[in-house]
């Protein structure tokens, strides 16, 4: 059975909150429209469709825009090694979504690390707390608005508090930009 | 005539037994003991809490992060090529296999994996499974040294430094090779290459041949390892393990044959697979994982298309003046070649909207880049799906009810390492 037919399975069960499949370069994704329903999906697609492999939960932040976030699962089946990908848009006010933890443990890792970078939390996960930053770190570093170079934090007790030292020198590249010639510090004047 | 001392030997059970009534009113009690982040077992900046009770964990939870650079944030900020050189950090054990993996990732997403010279898939393939072997022999050569067989270190780094040789020669860094580009590889293989990389595979077959001597039917050894830290199937699968940590518990599920990339289909190799899914079986695993690395390597030595000093002028980048960067001397005298130079240089491979993630099978396991474009030339969100952060995750659920000096064993038998894992 291909990726494309089990993905067709999926929508079919869940049509009012799933698109249709959309491929690019060969892979299939998925968009789920209410992400509070995303335990209900990987569970079907786990002991109905044999997905029995969670490769990697991944994260983005669409500053400026609605939903701010966007959660991205990668779905295996280890049989024929058929990929499917789930998206779903989560708000900035709600910031939430529930955990996959009950269906795959190796969603503990991946959430905990979605939670430090973006500031996304899971619902009843058994041990969200920082993994990659340490605890009492106020900011979430992936997000866009998180300068590259650091923002100094309010927190004395807490290490690394200075914003990193070549912060607006001459050879630092500025973060955002959409080419090299935006970002490269050589392009720009002094005083910008 | 010598004089004959009876010595009297209490019985050790009865020993044990009175030691345990001294110590009634402290049974029970737990210490919590802090292994890490610097210590020699941990490979790295890997902490470790465990709790004990007397010799046995109870309870185990590893804390990573002591080695993020944020490499995820600084791929935003630059464009596809120049991020090449942050992968030879994330496993710096197999750089090469990093930068495969990621040139690999990145063609994907502009759509030409398929167009990629033969020459240069050879070379592509060659390369992974020389870091293959590299980091199998040291992960190997610690898993030994940890547990107290230290001749084998020495012997797997012997080897190790051939292959960084090798890496010198053809890269110009023995650590931090940077050897892919978008579109193909650096530079062709230079003279001699070749040879150096059949005579190097045929020396390394004898020393694995002698680590085997020395370790796999070595009583302390197997005593060590055998039956420790075990992972039932449906553990790997569900904690996500991957590579060899996954294939020590006898799922079949590699990369390179489930999903073929680069010339692998048209090599013949085997996948070595555990039984039982303890340290035994993991550390079998990589030995034959070494070996079969070497028949592949053989088999692209034989068939490389332009043979080993590639007199027929085969190309090793794919025929695209807006992907690679053009030869310096055309770049000086052809107008075409010019601005295809400035525009790479300055804003980088115009890559199409769009989102992927590719598989890549390293020695750890599988590394994944899932790289969401919108158009233009740097990534808005590029994820590493490192195989050593997943296969690290599992630690807490298989450490407790071991010893303390059972740690030692798991840890080597993981074979992870903390730059990829923290990324």
């Amino acid at each position: 059975m291909s990726t494309l037919d089990l993905a067709r399975q999926l929508t079919a069960r869940f049509g009012d909150v799933l698109s249709e499949p959309a491929e690019f370069r060969g892979e299939i994704t998925l968009q789920l429209a209410d992400a509070e329903r995303i335990v209900e999906v990987c569970e079907f697609a786990r002991k109905d469709l044999g997905f029995d492999f969670l490769v990697d939960i991944s994260s983005l932040d669409n500053y400026g825009e609605d939903p701010r976030w966007t959660v991205v699962y990668h779905l295996r089946r280890l049989a024929d090694s058929c990929e499917l990908r789930i998206k779903t848009g989560v708000s900035e006010e709600k910031s939430e979504l529930p955990t996959l933890v009950g269906v795959w443990r190796t969603a503990n890792w991946h959430e905990r690390e979605i939670y430090d970078m973006m500031g996304i939390r899971f619902r009843g996960h058994p041990d969200l707390r920082r993994i990659l930053m340490w605890e009492g770190y106020p900011y979430f570093p992936l997000r866009k608005d998180f300068p590259l170079a650091g923002k100094p934090t309010q927190v004395p007790e807490v290490a690394f508090t200075q914003v990193a030292p070549l912060e607006g020198g001459p050879f630092v590249t500025a973060p955002g930009g959409k080419d090299a010639i935006e970002r490269e510090p050589r392009a720009r004047t002094p005083e910008s | 005539m010598p004089e004959v001392r009876n010595i009297d030997f209490k019985d050790p059970v009865a020993q044990a037994a009175s030691a345990v009534e001294d110590l009634q009113d402290m049974q029970g009690e737990k210490m919590v003991l802090n292994m890490g982040p610097s210590h020699p077992a941990t490979h790295g900046v890997l902490r470790i809490v465990l709790e004990l009770d007397g010799e046995l964990i109870t309870k185990a939870t590893p804390d990573v992060g002591y080695l993020h650079r944020g490499d995820e944030k600084i791929a935003e900020n630059m464009t596809y090529t120049q991020f090449i050189p942050y992968t030879d950090r994330l496993d710096y054990l197999a750089p090469l296999a990093n930068n495969v993996a990621y040139a690999l990732a990145v063609e994907k997403l502009l759509g030409i994996e398929k167009n990629l010279p033969p020459r240069c898939q050879y070379i592509r393939v060659i390369c992974a499974e020389l870091a293959r072997i590299s980091s199998h022999l040291l992960g190997v050569g610690c898993f030994g040294m940890d547990i107290g067989a230290l001749t084998v270190f020495l012997l797997t780094f012997t080897e190790r430094e051939k292959i960084y040789n090798l890496c010198e020669s053809l890269t110009g860094a023995r650590f931090t090779t940077a050897y892919t580009r978008i579109g193909g590889v650096s530079r062709d293989t230079p003279p001699g290459w070749c040879d150096a990389v059949r005579k190097f595979l045929n020396e390394v077959v004898v020393n694995i041949a002698e680590v085997e001597t020395l370790l796999t039917r070595n009583r302390i050894w197997v005593d060590r390892t055998r039956d420790v830290g075990v992972i039932s199937k449906a553990d790997a699968i569900d904690y996500g393990l991957t590579g060899p940590n996954l294939r020590g518990s006898g799922v079949d599920y590699d990369l390179r044959k489930a999903q073929p990339y680069l010339c692998y289909p048209d090599l013949q190799f085997d996948v070595p697979l555990g039984s039982v899914g303890d340290c035994y079986d993991r550390y079998l695993v990589r030995m034959e994982e070494m070996r079969q690395s070497v028949r592949i390597v053989h088999q692209c030595l034989d068939r490389i298309p332009g043979g080993f000093e590639n007199k027929s002028k085969e190309p090793v980048n794919v025929a695209d003046g807006k992907i690679v960067l053009p030869p310096k001397n055309k770049v000086l005298s052809g107008m075409e070649e010019l601005i295809h130079q400035f525009m790479l240089v300055t804003e980088g491979v115009n890559v199409p909207p769009g989102e992927i993630y590719f598989g890549h099978e390293n020695p750890k396991g599988e590394l994944g880049f899932y790289i969401h474009s919108r158009g233009g030339g740097t990534p808005y969100r590029l994820k590493i799906r490192s195989p050593s952060f997943v296969n690290l995750s599992i630690l807490s659920h298989v450490m407790p009810g071991h010893m303390m000096s059972d740690t030692t064993a798991i840890l080597g038998s993981f074979d992870f390492v903390m730059g990829e894992c923290d990324r």
